[in-house]
């Protein structure tokens, strides 16, 4: 790890990895030991190291994966429903929710995103808003206290770096590790978004976890794996600048830079699902099928 | 030495370290991570002319 002037054998890997982890979960103020969590699985090495690290800590974390049907040739989403059962095969007391998405609506995201403007092209978009949905859904339900998500710290600075191409003042002032609780959405965190991509993917290899090796069919040639080429690049040729990239961006946060964009938008309850919507009338999920 | 990444396979010669390696073969050290034999290597760790190297991409899943 030359950004942290650091070479570590595996045991002592594992140890630090699981020691930062909880670093940041205090430094954020994330959660309190006794918080029920919601762990957004998709089989993936961030997620299944998210959900390992909290359970090794001692944290009452359970499990959602969301079905979203993308199959065919690949099977992508059968083999990830795959891992996360291998996963759970050898951790008794983990326990997963899984959302089936055509069961539930009638339609996989790849048929309701080749019938929608939002999905034309690819599917991604409209995979989001499902996923942000149903992750809301389910941890209201069952009443966690929050859910976490595997994003790491390249996902946070590859989409820092497209908020600030665009100037997208608002996008910016709402990335944070954590997303406050607010009316009908619960609280959102992020307690791997201090690791580089290959920190947690090196954690999952020495830990065995066997994840969903390839990536989603429709992430190929998408602007964030090319931003993240960028900064890695930029990486390589100079240790510590994504860190120094998104720590730095916090600190901007924290000294109000983005105030104004940051007065919340009034939310209203969507009349079908109850979510809230910034627009009165049905959300865009509801307006999906 | 014989290096595999995804489906691709390169054979290059001499000793070189294990971020050499990644260099020789036109990838970003940043982006893979190196395997001998199951083991993960920093990236300083010698390589022998005879290993056959797995680079493992860090970006994956979805």
């Amino acid at each position: 790890m030359r950004h942290h002037k650091l070479a570590l054998c595996a045991p002592h890997y594992l140890e630090w990895f699981l020691a930062q982890t909880e670093r940041t979960i205090t430094r954020y103020h994330m959660f309190e030991p006794e918080e029920r969590i919601l762990v957004a699985v998709s089989g993936g090495k961030d997620s299944l190291a998210l959900w390992d690290v909290l359970l090794r800590l001692g944290y009452p974390a359970d499990g959602l994966y969301i079905n979203l049907g993308i199959d065919g040739e690949g099977e992508y989403s059968h083999r990830s429903l795959e891992k996360i059962e291998a996963f759970m095969a050898t951790r008794p007391e983990a326990r997963l929710h899984v959302v089936d998405v055509a069961a539930t609506y009638g339609a996989t995201i790849p048929q309701v995103a080749r019938r929608k403007l939002r999905g034309r092209g690819k599917p991604c978009a409209v995979c989001g808003l499902v996923k942000r949905h149903e992750m809301n859904r389910i941890a209201q339900e069952h009443g966690y206290a929050v859910l976490a998500t595997g994003h790491n710290l390249d996902d946070e600075v590859a989409v820092l770096l497209s908020n600030v191409l665009h100037w997208q003042v608002g996008y910016l002032a709402r990335q944070a590790p954590v997303l406050e609780e607010r009316e009908g959405l619960g609280r959102k965190v992020k307690p791997l978004c201090r690791f580089y991509e290959r920190e947690t993917a090196a954690y999952a290899l020495i830990r065995g976890l066997d994840y969903i090796y390839d990536e989603c069919p429709f992430a190929e040639g998408n602007l964030t794996n090319f931003y993240k080429e960028l900064l890695s690049r930029l990486e390589t040729e100079s240790p510590g600048a994504k860190m120094q990239f998104y720590l730095s961006f916090l600190q901007a946060r924290k000294d109000g830079l983005f105030g104004q964009a940051a007065q919340e938008v009034t939310l209203h309850p969507c009349p079908t699902c109850g979510q809230p919507t910034s627009v009165p009338g049905p959300c865009a999920f509801c307006r999906l099928w | 030495m014989r290096v595999t990444y995804r489906d691709k396979t390169w054979e290059i010669a001499g000793r070189m370290t294990a971020r050499q390696a990644v260099e020789k073969v036109g990838l970003i050290p940043e982006t893979v991570l190196v395997v001998r034999q199951g083991q993960l290597l920093t990236e300083d760790t010698l390589l022998e002319t005879t290993d056959e190297i797995r680079l493992v991409a860090v970006v994956s899943g979805g």
